[in-house]
């Protein structure tokens, strides 16, 4: 900014009467733009506060531990949504098993193992396709695929295959970047000393990348964590008065429970679901916040 | 492959080196292994495929595909049913237009903000807050649009002229919510515009401003043009902040600020009901959702395109 003024006066005065006005109001234009710009960063930040600040508002006196310990009942002032978060805690720990290691193995083959060229660029195409499809599109997939034709019903096991799949693509592009950031010199020692592939992901490239693939994971997770449209679709209940005992078991998830209440005509409901929205938005920035400690505790500078 | 077995005399008192090449049978398995992990995710875009063709085609058995494309009348839940899924799509296409145009300008000018102007402590400040607007989940924006945008923000603009549930609460929650997607990635095409580019312009004179929008910017399109089409098409496929916000009634007007139903939001207010198996509201949901995936999938294609093909490559 001060290089560009120091410019426009030693023009000025060179050439008065031509360049004064104009130089000026440039730098008055770019002056006022770079209020602009930071105004429209502003206020996204804002809409987080404003939206954080109303959540808070209508939860605060709603959020007490009969929230958490509580089931479901038809007076508001009772319930909890116990069920919710015991079918989240299902739902995430089958999806995540499940992405993980399908969405790992993935990313090895596509990093370590597979030629450049053809088929891996088909596989890497289809992949961010993947990512890119609606969730809700998943859903209908759930539906027609674990819930008719394996018959399984609306159970969680449905629910938690069907988040699988939703957040596999997500697992894989994580993996292979963390993969990818491994240096190449590292497995070319292993295989300099006579390690055969496998040993040189093994032992070599999966520990240094883990920090990596741990964060993306975990991210993928929260995002399976919040999901709402596929659950209602693959079946998840509305209203659960017990804990899931098994992967065989009707659930219901945090979401669906939100979603339940926020459609309640009466405010307390409303008000309940925004105690119900702080505790999942508590979940999930306790989720990021690990991913972030894992990815600066274990993986800074190691290189 | 010819298997010899190679024998290096050992003088160590250890068995000789096997060369054979038979201790990588298990190498040869996990390979095998591993490509069909990475082959299963073929199976996941085929069988998305497979299942809503498979029951699309047998409600096209019914509905006619024009009908279903070109008709203007969509009443899957009442007795007399008509199939047409213009009112459908209007409903999202109106949400999302107005998300775009609350989410791009705003997501432009904080993509140019962070990248060229911010200092690096407001951007350690900026950019989780961003971050953190994208891991939001879309049912709490629901739950914004429903009961706040829409009874306080809106009600007092328009007074009875808005519907409760109206598509305008649901675009602008919607705009809120690709905002930041908006804003990364036009970012991520900002900053990788090489330094050179700026300090040539700066060298001639140029404002800071003028750097940034007739030099960098430019420079950036294929990018920021590419973030414009994954955004809309994260828009288009939304549903829950539609579902709770834009109200469940498929109508023929174009007033955003009349309750709407969506692609999406149908989906979802099928299932609130009971939906029998085998029937042709079930069948109508994978037509509706075969649209809604075709719509998403070419827009993201044309974006990795328009990335790949206007590309600049700066050495």
């Amino acid at each position: 900014m001060s290089a560009n003024s120091e410019l426009g006066t030693t023009q000025s005065t060179v050439t008065q009467h031509h360049w004064r006005p104009r130089i000026s109001s440039r730098n008055r234009a770019s002056k006022g733009f770079s209020l602009v710009f930071m105004g429209a960063t502003l206020s996204a930040v804002l809409l987080l506060v404003l939206l954080f600040g109303v959540l808070l508002v209508r939860g605060w006196d709603w959020l007490t531990l009969d929230l958490i310990l509580n089931q479901y009942s038809r007076h508001p002032e009772e319930s909890g949504f116990q069920a919710a978060i015991f079918g989240s805690i299902w739902l995430v720990a089958g999806a995540g098993v499940m992405s993980f290691v399908m969405g790992v193995g993935t990313a090895i083959f596509l990093e370590e193992y597979a030629p450049r060229g053809g088929v891996t660029d088909f596989l890497q195409t289809n992949i961010s396709n993947l990512s890119g499809v609606p969730s809700v599109v998943y859903g209908l997939l759930g539906l027609a695929l674990f819930v008719e034709m394996l018959s399984l019903g609306r159970v969680l096991l449905a629910g938690a295959l069907t988040m699988g799949l939703l957040i596999l693509p997500i697992v894989i592009i994580a993996s292979q970047e963390a993969i990818r950031n491994v240096p190449l010199g590292l497995r070319q020692a292993a295989y300099s000393v006579g390690a055969t592939r496998w040993q040189v992901v093994w032992h070599h490239v999966l520990p240094a990348a883990i920090p990596g693939i741990l964060t993306g994971t975990i991210l993928a997770v929260s995002r399976a964590i919040g999901e709402t449209a596929p659950l209602i679709v693959v079946g998840a209940s509305a209203v659960v008065f017990t804990n899931p005992s098994g992967f065989f078991d009707h659930y219901t998830a945090m979401p669906m429970q939100i979603y339940q209440w926020t459609k309640q005509p009466q405010s307390e409901f409303k008000d309940l679901a925004a105690a119900a929205i702080i505790v999942l938005m508590v979940v999930l920035l306790t989720m990021n916040g690990i991913a972030i400690y894992l990815r600066q505790k274990l993986g800074k500078d190691r290189w | 492959m010819a298997a010899e077995r190679v024998s290096m005399p050992g003088g160590n008192g250890r068995a000789p080196i096997d060369l054979s090449g038979k201790r990588n049978t298990g190498e040869r398995v996990i390979g095998v292994v591993l490509f069909l992990f990475a082959a299963f995710s073929v199976l996941v875009t085929l069988g998305i495929v497979l299942v809503l063709l498979f029951e699309a085609i047998t409600f096209f058995r019914v509905v006619p595909v024009t009908d279903f494309l070109f008709g203007n009348e969509w009443s899957a839940l009442f007795m007399e049913k008509q199939w047409g899924v213009l009112p459908l799509v209007r409903g999202t296409l109106m949400t999302t237009f107005i998300a775009m145009v609350l989410a791009v300008p705003l997501g432009l000018m904080s993509a140019i903000y962070l990248s060229e102007y911010a200092k690096p402590s407001a951007r350690s400040v900026l950019k989780p807050a961003l971050e953190l607007l994208a891991g939001v989940p879309t049912i709490v924006y629901g739950y914004f649009a429903l009961t706040f945008i829409s009874p306080e923000l809106l009600k007092p603009l328009f007074g009875s002229e808005i519907q409760v549930l109206n598509g305008l609460a649901a675009g602008i929650a919607m705009g809120i919510m690709i905002l930041p997607l908006m804003a990364s990635l036009s970012e991520d095409a900002i900053r990788s515009v090489p330094g050179s580019l700026r300090e040539a312009a700066y060298a001639l004179g140029a404002t800071k401003f003028e750097t940034s929008t007739r030099v960098v910017v430019p420079a950036a399109v294929s990018g920021i043009i590419a973030a414009f089409i994954l955004s809309m098409s994260r828009a288009i496929g939304e549903t829950m902040i539609v579902a709770l916000a834009s109200g469940a009634r498929p109508v023929a007007g174009w007033s955003p600020l009349d309750g709407m139903q969506t692609m999406t939001g149908y989906i979802v207010a099928v299932f609130t009901g009971d939906v029998v198996y085998g029937s042709i509201e079930f069948q109508s949901l994978f037509a509706v959702g075969l649209l809604l995936f075709l719509m998403t999938l070419s827009m993201n294609v044309l974006s990795q395109w328009v990335a790949r093909r206007f590309r600049k490559e700066y050495q």
